[in-house]
């Protein structure tokens, strides 16, 4: 008797756990061959209502951890991620790509992972700052989380861009909301998988799969995220200034090639923390000389 | 607070009604797939909000913070215009002078917790002074607890001539009685309970402390509106319900009313009749409120912390 394929039922992930879109809809994005991926969910407003719950609901405890054990649950997502780089490699190659690039694509994206990793606990000393001050101060900077980021990947990749931009944000101890994008969401939906196998804690990193132009909206608008990271055109980024001027919204627009290996660095975790100066009172140290 | 005029014969409450769990567990779950949007819903949020007891019972409550939340419960949010207050303030005995001071004149009420609130491990005369007490100091309504200990071992008359007695105490303070549900565990003992409150004198059956889980489950509550209609049909006595501890969500808050309003009828859907025990409940329905109001998702930290 022929065996039947069992087909994976891609779903979103909210709050550590897989549920479907509360709204019950699919979508069947194509790949270059006018052949489907799958019934990819077609999330709502309240999935990203939810999603938002979730992340902020799980900012307390990430942005109170260690900055160490944030590197180590960074570092064990890319231990996760090189563990199933074949199942991303063959999603790569069903979306488009060929085999040499999708390897390279992992590749990178494990890299990333490994790269943010080693930030998380030396980013505050390198942004940091000790200042002069004119007075009998002790004045610092240093940076802290912004809150709850909203993230729409990179619409043209499927894996790197993703990775990109969200490992930044929660190295900085972020918890963020996730759109996945739109035409080639599979990378983003295992990549959930490879989350809750992690020790990221559940609701750090939500994801959400659907149409950007439904999801934009409520996720910008919303009072409770702090940020929108945004990769795509400029009329839609227009958008999302606007919407997030309700609540000073730190908004960043990407429009670069997230394969490059250029496309990391320290200045995309500075992009969402929040510089908190302290005026702490002193006698004066070092005497006349003395600069701070 | 009916007058009892006809003499009321007391049943046997060892003979309380039966309560079939897989169907109270049934009816509930459809309770929660009611639909309810735009103007319904504004309304019920808007309901939900005046029915609430706003509630401070921490061991480390002072003057400031009862005076905080009794500013909080007048002035849910200032922003929008035309919001109801609260029905109720409910501290401990001690902070009932100071929440009398700060609400008056604003027609929210205050409760006291009483009867060696929460375990009530007193003896009665010690719970007769807590209650005399609160009611000295000018509370409105006193929300007792009932000694679970001696309910269990089944000394019901016990059980039942200690909240006669603190009816007594009370005045003319509306009595509420508080089951602490989650130490009872069957709903067939939160039915008897129930019963037993009320015919002892209750205003209010209220299921939970709040300091023991499970608190204010559907299914408690559900159980004890039926003990109430019941009651009612048997006695003509209308009695009011207060589940309390874990109801922090609108979405929850709707269920419940729409449970009530399917069990009891519209009659018990004012403050006379139903309150929702809870402090972060408050912040929820406001948000809720703004966001039916505005399209726009909220965020806590644009609401006063309460």
């Amino acid at each position: 008797m022929e065996r039947l394929e069992v087909l994976k039922t891609y779903k979103i992930y909210i709050g550590g756990k897989f549920p479907r879109t509360e709204s019950g809809r699919y979508y069947q994005p194509m790949n270059g061959n006018g052949n489907a991926l799958g019934n990819i969910c077609l999330s709502s407003r309240k999935d990203v209502r939810n999603a938002v719950v979730a992340a902020r609901k799980a900012f307390g405890d990430w942005s109170g951890r260690a900055a160490f054990n944030r590197g180590q649950i960074l570092y064990r997502i890319a231990e996760m991620l090189e563990a199933r780089r074949g199942q991303f490699m063959d999603e790569l190659q069903q979306q488009g790509s060929t085999r040499a690039k999708a390897e390279k694509e992992v590749n990178a994206a494990i890299d990333r992972l490994i790269y943010y990793a080693g930030w998380c606990d030396k980013y505050v000393q390198v942004l940091g700052s000790v200042n002069p001050v004119a007075s009998s101060h002790f004045n610092f900077s240093v940076h802290e989380p912004m809150g709850v980021v909203g993230i729409f990947a990179d619409a043209d990749t499927s894996l790197i861009g993703f990775v990109s931009m969200m490992a930044p944000v929660i190295a900085g101890g972020n918890t963020c909301v996730a759109v996945a994008s739109e035409n080639l969401p599979l990378c983003a939906v295992t990549f959930s998988e490879v989350l809750n196998s992690s020790d990221v804690p559940g609701g750090v990193v939500n994801i959400l799969t659907g149409k950007q132009s439904e999801l934009v909206k409520p996720l910008t608008t919303h009072m409770d995220v702090n940020a929108v990271a945004y990769s795509g055109s400029k009329e839609v980024f227009t958008e999302i200034q606007q919407d997030s001027v309700l609540n000073l919204k730190r908004v960043m627009h990407f429009e670069q090639d997230w394969s490059q290996s250029n496309a990391q660095n320290l200045y995309l975790i500075e992009h969402f923390q929040e510089v908190k100066t302290t005026w702490h009172p002193i006698e004066d140290i070092g005497g006349a000389t003395s600069t701070y | 607070m009916t007058k009892r005029n006809n003499p009321i014969t007391l049943p046997d409450f060892s003979k309380s009604t039966r309560v079939d769990k897989v169907g109270v567990e049934e009816r509930v779950s459809r309770f929660q797939k009611r639909s309810i949007k735009g103007e319904a819903k504004l309304q019920g949020l808007k309901m939900a909000l005046n029915m609430i007891d706003l509630t401070t019972l921490e061991g480390k409550d002072s003057p400031g913070k009862v005076r905080q939340m009794c500013f909080k419960a007048q002035h849910l949010h200032d922003v929008h215009p035309g919001l109801p207050t609260v029905a109720a303030v409910c501290v401990y005995p001690s902070m009932v002078g100071i929440a009398k001071k700060e609400v008056a004149g604003s027609g929210v009420k205050v409760a006291s917790v009483s009867a060696a609130f929460p375990a009530g491990q007193a003896p009665i005369d010690v719970k007769i002074r807590d209650t005399r007490f609160a009611v000295d100091e000018g509370a409105d309504e006193i929300d007792m607890v009932i000694s679970r200990g001696k309910y269990l071992a089944g000394e019901y008359n016990f059980v039942f001539d200690e909240i006669a007695t603190i009816k007594e105490a009370s005045g003319n303070a509306r009595l509420k009685v508080i089951l602490e549900t989650g130490e009872l565990v069957t709903l067939d003992d939160v039915r008897r309970a129930s019963d037993i409150a009320m015919y002892a004198g209750a205003d209010f059956i209220k299921t939970s402390t709040g300091k023991i889980q499970p608190a204010a489950t559907m299914q408690v509550t559900y159980t004890m509106l039926q003990a109430i209609r019941d009651f009612r049909l048997e006695t003509g006595i209308k009695v009011g319900m207060k589940p309390a501890g874990g109801i922090s969500s609108a979405k929850l808050a709707l269920h419940n009313l729409v449970m009530v309003k399917e069990v009891l009828g519209n009659e018990w859907l004012t403050n006379d009749g139903f309150r929702f025990g809870a402090s972060s409940l408050a912040n929820d329905l406001l948000m809720q409120i703004m966001k039916v109001e505005t399209g726009i998702y909220q965020s806590s930290d644009y609401f006063a912390i309460d």
